[in-house]
């Protein structure tokens, strides 16, 4: 009786804290005067600060991007750093506003935790890197190696599941994190090492000897990652998802942050208008102000530019656009009609 | 003819000892090869150090202090080692000390961390060098030193250079006539230290300390007319409604008309060393009067007072810190009100504090049950009532027995620390490290962050563990 009592008081609480929160995520940032972006804890390329403290990286420009769509000013966001324990937690208690930190959108995170993945911004998968003295050149050849691998991760199911679909074996090595299984695999403990591709490019482009080191064809798993917020608040998602959308929108019709102004004086073409404000009441419509998408493009670009800065090539990380392309250049990246 | 008697008129000059009984030889006879299974034992060591070295000695000697990233430091090692030599990349330190040591915090402001540092130890100087006078202001002379150079390095503005410089020499000055006065510094640090790390409005600390005196006043009021627990309890409520109800306006009002107040800093930019030393050191000053109170309420014949304690103590050590930590950053958000923001490092000072008190209320207990009983049956002859016999003949020596324990417990605590990198603080073992390996220029580093943080860590480590060496030997009276 007294259990149940007390049980009862915990989820009137919980709960009366989730709705009051949930309602209004905007009201809660504007008064705040800051968006607060749930961050990594220091992931090259995507989330990190660097040697002056500030933030910087692919994940940071988006949290950027949408704080220049509410307030017009890209610094006001507060980047909390998260791990991968506290990440959802964080973000349904309503410590942070808005999760963009590489997490991978799946089902079970979408119902069970709460939480709405509003778009991907990059798309990801699970590869393989070997030396390239082991004479290997697909996945499906690494039968009996021993594979390092990070433990707790969603990587470590897929490398069991690619495996036994193949019908060969493997030895793991498990890991704790990047930087000892960079470790481990260049001092010879495991014959190949897996982990997101974008990850095993950013290893490899910082190893002494690069070339000795191929990254295999097969990606074997899918891993969309993408900006996350709370169930129950849709208008806020809808702020982060076309936030997201005006970025790549921008790419399309070729604004980046150089030219948006002169667009926005030159332009005739009626979706441009509205992305950038000038006519209809697009941001309006989502609480925002009407110039909401121009100031987000003119502070850290279009998707484009986001990428090509943190990740792309011409980068150390040298990543290809490949999947995150534009849908027109035969990726998947693919904006709504913005009207 | 008289028999030729021979007697010796002088002595015989002594004559060296053998040679393996004396020198190197005999101390080598009888420490490392006295017999076969040691002499095993000695070639086995030896040859596991004479690896290490081989294995390590180049890899500091290549080391590289100039270099703008990791690859860069790579070459500089294959320039001058040839290829395939390896080498210490210290660039990294050198370019990212600043993050290890103060996190995130302003640069245009480590003089405020650098001073609240320096006079730190300034504070606890008269606690731990009570009455050594020459210890005492040999140490208020280094920490002079220290701020003079540090506070010139941090580009402090003059007006601190002149104030801090007049605090630590008048506390040498005052330190001549005794080191009691000098507690009034202690008692004042921590508002102090507060104010120095996050800045704002004077008020706060100010108005914070007076619930102390409100505290003092109301006790030293009631103590004659009523038992000293009534007073000490009326003096707790006084305070507790001092701080929950009067204290935010009064602070509000007095910065409206004095708006004195320096920078603030926000909790989130705190980290490193500067995070892993505010938190240990608030949580070892707290969690030891907590402890001690713990363990007494532990021995107290009292009921409910017993339960209480001996339910906290169970519970904090039956679950572990990281449980403690995880309900101090997510559930606790939980359950307050939306809205508030409860600062994490302040959440997680408090969890730390009450884990460490739960240890060292056992650690104590096990000083108070070591104390033969006729000691407490002696207090009880010479009337002394409880708290009296406590001060002054029960706590003096379980604290003393206690000593190497309350201070290893100190040392696990300061390291323990480092966890506060699984609820995303700045810890400057994991989480500065993660950040620095984020920098493509640095990704792929291992051992050079650690054996700097390490380093760091040992020192302040050992340097507790020879202070607990030295207050035993002080407080040392038997004759074994």
């Amino acid at each position: 009786m007294k259990k149940s009592v007390f049980l009862g008081v915990v989820a009137a609480t919980t709960m009366v804290a989730g709705v009051a929160s949930a309602q209004a995520t905007l009201e809660t940032v504007k008064a705040r005067g800051e968006l607060i972006c749930g961050s990594n804890t220091g992931l090259t390329g995507f989330g990190a600060p660097d040697a002056s403290g500030n933030w910087v990286g692919f994940d940071v420009d988006l949290c950027r991007a949408i704080a220049a769509a509410v307030f017009g000013d890209p610094t006001k966001v507060k980047f909390v750093p998260t791990t991968g324990e506290t990440r959802f937690t964080a973000l349904q208690s309503g410590e942070v506003d808005v999760l963009i930190r590489n997490s991978t959108w799946t089902l079970s995170r979408d119902t069970e935790l709460a939480l709405d993945f509003v778009a991907v911004n990059y798309y990801d998968g699970q590869g393989f890197m070997v030396k390239s003295d082991l004479g290997v050149s697909s996945a499906k050849e690494l039968d009996g190696a021993t594979v390092c691998i990070q433990t707790g991760t969603t990587t470590e199911l897929n490398l069991a599941d690619f495996f036994k679909q193949n019908n060969i074996s493997y030895q793991p090595v498990t890991v704790a994190d990047d930087s000892e299984a960079q470790r481990q695999y260049l001092a010879g403990a495991c014959d190949a090492y897996t982990t997101d591709a974008s990850g095993l490019a950013a290893s490899r482009a910082t190893m002494p000897d690069a070339a000795n080191h191929v990254i295999l064809p097969e990606i074997i798993s899918k891993e969309p990652l993408g900006p996350v917020v709370r169930h129950g608040d849709s208008n806020w998602g809808d702020i982060v998802r076309w936030t997201y959308f005006a970025l790549l929108i921008a790419e399309e019709k070729g604004i980046t942050k150089a030219n948006v102004e002169e667009v926005a004086t030159s332009t005739a073409d009626e979706e441009v208008k509205r992305l950038l404000g000038l006519s209809g009441d697009m941001g309006a419509k989502i609480g925002l102000d009407n110039a909401a998408f121009k100031n987000a493009i003119a502070s850290v670009g279009n998707y484009g530019e986001i990428f090509a800065a943190n990740i792309g090539e011409g980068t150390a990380i040298n990543l290809a656009r490949g999947l995150n392309a534009l849908w027109t250049q035969g990726g998947l990246q693919y904006a709504p009609p913005f009207r | 003819m008289a028999p030729i008697n021979f007697v010796r008129n002088e002595m015989l000059a002594p004559s060296a000892p053998p040679v393996r009984e004396a020198g190197a030889v005999k101390w080598l006879r009888e420490n490392l090869f006295s017999g076969v299974f040691n002499t095993i034992l000695t070639l086995v060591g030896i040859y596991v150090i004479y690896s290490i070295i081989v294995a390590a000695l180049p890899w500091w000697l290549n080391s590289v202090w100039n270099a703008g990233s990791l690859s860069e430091c790579r070459e500089i090692v294959a320039a001058q080692a040839g290829e395939g030599a390896t080498g210490a990349c210290w660039a990294m330190i050198r370019e990212r000390w600043h993050q290890f040591i103060f996190g995130f915090y302003p640069s245009e402001l480590y003089w405020r961390p650098v001073l609240a540092f320096g006079l730190l130890v300034a504070a606890l100087a008269p606690v731990l060098f009570g009455g050594q006078k020459r210890n005492l202001t040999m140490i208020l002379a280094v920490v002079a030193a220290f701020l003079l150079v540090t506070l010139w390095m941090a580009g402090a503005p003059l007006v601190v250079f002149v104030l801090s410089m007049a605090v630590v020499l008048g506390m040498i000055a005052v330190a001549q006539a005794g080191s009691g006065k000098l507690l009034w510094f202690t008692a004042l640090y921590p508002a102090l230290c507060f104010w120095l790390l996050w800045g704002g409005s004077i008020w706060l600390p100010v108005v914070a300390m007076l619930g102390f005196v409100v505290l003092g006043v109301a006790y030293l009021a009631l103590v004659g007319r009523t038992s000293p627990m009534t007073a000490a309890g009326v003096g707790v409520v006084l305070a507790l409604a001092w701080w929950f109800i009067l204290d935010k306006p009064l602070t509000e009002a007095l910065f409206a008309a004095l708006p004195w107040g320096i920078e603030a800093v926000a909790s989130d930019q705190f980290g490193g060393f500067l995070l892993a030393i505010t938190i240990g050191v608030t949580a070892i000053g707290f969690s030891l009067p907590i402890g001690i109170l713990l363990a007494l309420g532990r021995q107290s014949d009292m009921l409910i007072v017993k339960t209480l304690c001996v339910g906290f103590i169970e519970f904090i050590r039956g679950v572990p810190l990281i449980t403690l930590l995880f309900t101090a950053s997510l559930l606790l958000q939980y359950f307050l009100p939306p809205g508030t923001n409860f600062d994490i490092i302040l959440r997680v000072i408090i969890l730390v504090t009450l884990f460490a008190a739960a240890y060292l209320a056992e650690v104590i207990r096990g000083g108070l049950a070591a104390l033969p009983s006729g000691q407490y049956e002696a207090a009880d002859a010479l009337g002394l009532d409880y708290w009296r016999a406590q001060r002054l003949i029960i706590l003096p020596q379980a604290l003393k027995i206690s000593i190497p324990s309350i201070v290893s417990t100190f040392i696990g605590l300061f390291k323990d620390t480092t966890l506060v990198a699984f609820v995303g603080l700045m810890d400057p073992l994991k989480g500065v490290t993660q950040i620095v390996r984020a920098d493509i220029n640095w990704k792929g580093i291992y051992w050079e962050p650690y054996i700097f943080v390490g380093a760091i860590f040992f020192v302040i480590c050992f340097g507790m563990s020879r202070y607990s060496m030295h207050l035993e030997r002080k407080l040392k009276t038997d004759h074994r």
